[in-house]
């Protein structure tokens, strides 16, 4: 899960990690009143959507005035930015952070996040701050530090020393940095994130570390043990059809094609996506019904796959194991009976009672197509959909 | 032979009388399984499924001299039953539960070190020797003993390759599922060494999946160590950076863990790779 940085800033002042000075608006009024009130001779102005590449897309403003404040304000509200990490359709700008400008000496990068292969904690700090991590990591691998913490151990002094030596810190911002990885070790174990990331972290002018932004994610397996991060979701920059499909228990991820696909297993999901390009066609999405599947879950799974009047074909992949393939076929030809599906579906069905759930699907006389393979089915789900558009 | 479980292993559940825990009990039982009890804290000295019901797996490892176990208990209880069943002396704990947060597996698997502890899982299918034990809820009836060992990331995939497997005539030594999350218990190196050394299995199909870098490093292992032919696939070729395909670990970042950069490792290590999960059956049977 994703939260907006105005959020993310509210948790670091939280675990004494330090921010500038700001607040949140979501009305022009409202942001030039903020910068009346905020210290400071200049302020920015920031757009609060869930994606990063802010400043390139015209979603980080300078303002020298607080008339200035409320025309940035006035221009982001209400639009959809587009950034690189968006996509083509942006994300919806509902509120803006207006804070203190703050007078920039250093950038450096830090982030803290799980490491799969070392199965720790790793920080991971750059002296090149403010820049693409990964474009950094690619180009100049020796410009980034890796700091692995055991869970026994936790964040010991040393950790910060090598962190700092590598940022070449002077003596007064060493003590600084300590506090601040104190606090995002702290803040990480305590909410269950799964990244923290400071990009860039500055050192101002008068010698201050101050985390100018602040992304965070959190593992959803654990949100539900958090209502207060649980209750930091914003619902308006995630898509539509993904939330929906949460509550029925569906795994969906859209994507950008108009082959639909309805298959149980994460795994034979994404195998089918595989194909439907192997083919030459372009899936629509991601779909993860689950191992044992119903006509409920296959009627909304379904609905959601067609919702959008995209979709020119659909392609269902179901391995009956313990559920038994003439009971997914039932299921298939009772949610596709009450839907009057009118676009071309290919079932795919293997298993246990194969042979029965095919002929049941055949002899049904709604016009569906089943395949013996997958290789088979997808060419198929490809021929219909192109000859569909 | 086999690898992990046979017909003399014997297995608890942890979990055992909750509603998915007392389903795949029934089916393991029915699969000939060796489970000799259960745990469900509070429900100790009842009986279920005609088994005794244990309170600690400790009192359930001394009572029945149980080495296994399989749990079937919700995400956010389930690090706590792993641990108790390292600390009774389970030597191969087989975890089903899909969800549980990733800090926690992190402690698990540290303070799991030097235990000499088996763990497969979390979010996976189980294991099973076909004919001999079923840890797990894939579906017994598809497998058939035989000499093919498969190890896989993915719980449907595997149970694609077994189907293939036994309709050529082929069938299974012992199928892994080390499961779907990021931080996790045995990966494919552990398994594969194990194929290796185990006269009765012939061939290896791997199935792994975006994510992670556990492929890569098992293909290095394979050109180094294994001399028995090996039928490889990767899912999510179509998936999109920093999208969780379903599977927690099921995630490229960074490009970290991409499909081709696995598929490009495996076959270079001397697997041979299929572009469709429909071909494995017939690659696997094209090497004997």
């Amino acid at each position: 899960m994703n939260i907006h940085e105005y959020q993310a800033k509210q948790l670091f002042r939280e675990f004494a990690i330090p921010v500038p000075q700001g607040g949140v608006a979501d009305t022009a009024a409202l942001a030039e009143q903020l910068a009346h009130s905020l210290p400071g001779q200049a302020w920015v102005v920031k757009a609060q959507i869930h994606a990063g590449a802010r400043g390139k897309a015209g979603g980080v403003k300078l303002a020298g005035n607080a008339r200035e404040v409320s025309e940035y304000a006035a221009g982001m509200l209400g639009s959809r930015l587009v950034t690189h990490q968006t996509d083509a359709n942006g994300l919806p700008v509902n509120c803006v952070w207006v804070e203190e400008a703050s007078a920039i000496k250093n950038e450096f990068y830090l982030s803290l996040l799980i490491d799969r292969d070392s199965e720790r904690l790793i920080f991971i700090a750059s002296a090149a701050g403010g820049m693409d991590i990964e474009a950094v990591a690619a180009e100049t691998p020796e410009k980034i530090v890796h700091v692995k913490i055991h869970p026994a151990s936790g964040l010991q002094p040393y950790h910060c020393r090598q962190v700092a030596a590598a940022l070449s810190l002077a003596k007064e911002q060493q003590s600084q940095l300590q506090n601040i990885m104190t606090g995002v070790y702290e803040l990480f174990l305590a909410k269950d994130c799964s990244q923290i990331e400071i990009n860039p972290l500055i050192e101002t002018a008068d010698g201050r570390l101050v985390a100018l932004d602040a992304k965070i994610n959190f593992d959803d397996n654990a949100v539900a043990l958090h209502p207060e991060i649980a209750a930091l979701r914003d619902a308006s920059q995630e898509d539509a059809k993904e939330a929906e499909a949460k509550q029925f228990d569906l795994n969906y991820i859209t994507l950008d094609g108009n082959i639909g696909c309805m298959v149980n297993g994460a795994g034979l999901a994404m195998a089918t996506m595989d194909m439907v390009k192997l083919k030459g066609g372009a899936p629509a999405n991601f779909l993860d019904v689950g191992g044992g599947t119903n006509k409920d879950k296959v009627k909304a799974a379904f609905k959601l796959i067609l919702s959008d009047g995209t979709t020119k074909a659909v392609l269902v992949n179901i391995f009956g194991g313990i559920v038994k393939c003439d009971v997914i076929a039932a299921g298939i030809l009772a949610a596709v009976e009450e839907m009057h599906l009118s676009i071309p579906v290919v079932v795919r069905l293997e298993g246990t009672n194969v042979e029965l759930g095919l002929s049941m699907l055949a002899q049904s006389g709604l016009g569906l197509h089943t395949a013996e393979d997958l290789n088979s089915a997808a060419e198929l789900v490809v021929k219909l959909a192109e000859k569909a558009v | 032979m086999s690898i992990l479980i046979d017909n003399n292993t014997r297995v608890i559940c942890q979990g055992f009388t909750g509603k998915q825990g007392t389903f795949h009990s029934e089916q393991a039982l029915a699969y000939g399984t060796k489970l000799v009890g259960g745990v469900t804290p509070g429900r100790g000295g009842s009986t279920h499924l005609e088994l005794p019901v244990f309170d600690t797996v400790q009192q359930g490892v001394q009572a029945t001299g149980a080495t296994a176990s399989m749990i079937y208990v919700p995400p956010f209880f389930a690090a706590d039953a792993i641990l108790e069943a390292v600390d009774a002396g389970i030597r191969l704990i087989v975890c089903i539960t899909e969800g549980i947060p990733v800090l926690q597996m992190l402690r698990v698997k540290a303070a799991m070190q030097g235990s000499g502890a088996l763990l497969v899982g979390p979010n996976c299918p189980g294991v099973i020797t076909p004919g001999q034990c079923k840890i797990g809820i894939m579906p017994g009836h598809i497998h058939t003993p035989g000499k093919i060992g498969i190890v896989s990331r993915s719980g449907t995939l595997t149970y694609e390759a077994v189907h293939q497997t036994t309709r050529q005539g082929l069938g299974q030594s012992t199928c892994v599922g080390i499961g779907g999350d990021p931080i996790h218990g045995m990966n494919f190196i552990d398994v594969l060494s194990r194929f290796q050394d185990d006269p009765q299995t012939e061939g290896i199909v791997m199935v792994g999946e975006i994510g992670g870098s556990d492929e890569e490093q098992a293909a290095e292992f394979i050109k180094a160590h294994v001399s028995k032919p090996v039928v490889g696939y990767i899912a999510g070729q179509t998936a999109p950076p920093g999208k969780r395909m379903g599977h927690a670990g099921a995630i490229v970042t960074g490009g970290a863990g991409t499909a081709a950069g696995k598929i490009a490792a495996m076959a270079a290590a001397g697997v041979q790779m299929v572009s469709s999960p429909s071909d494995i059956g017939a690659a696997m049977r094209g090497c004997f």
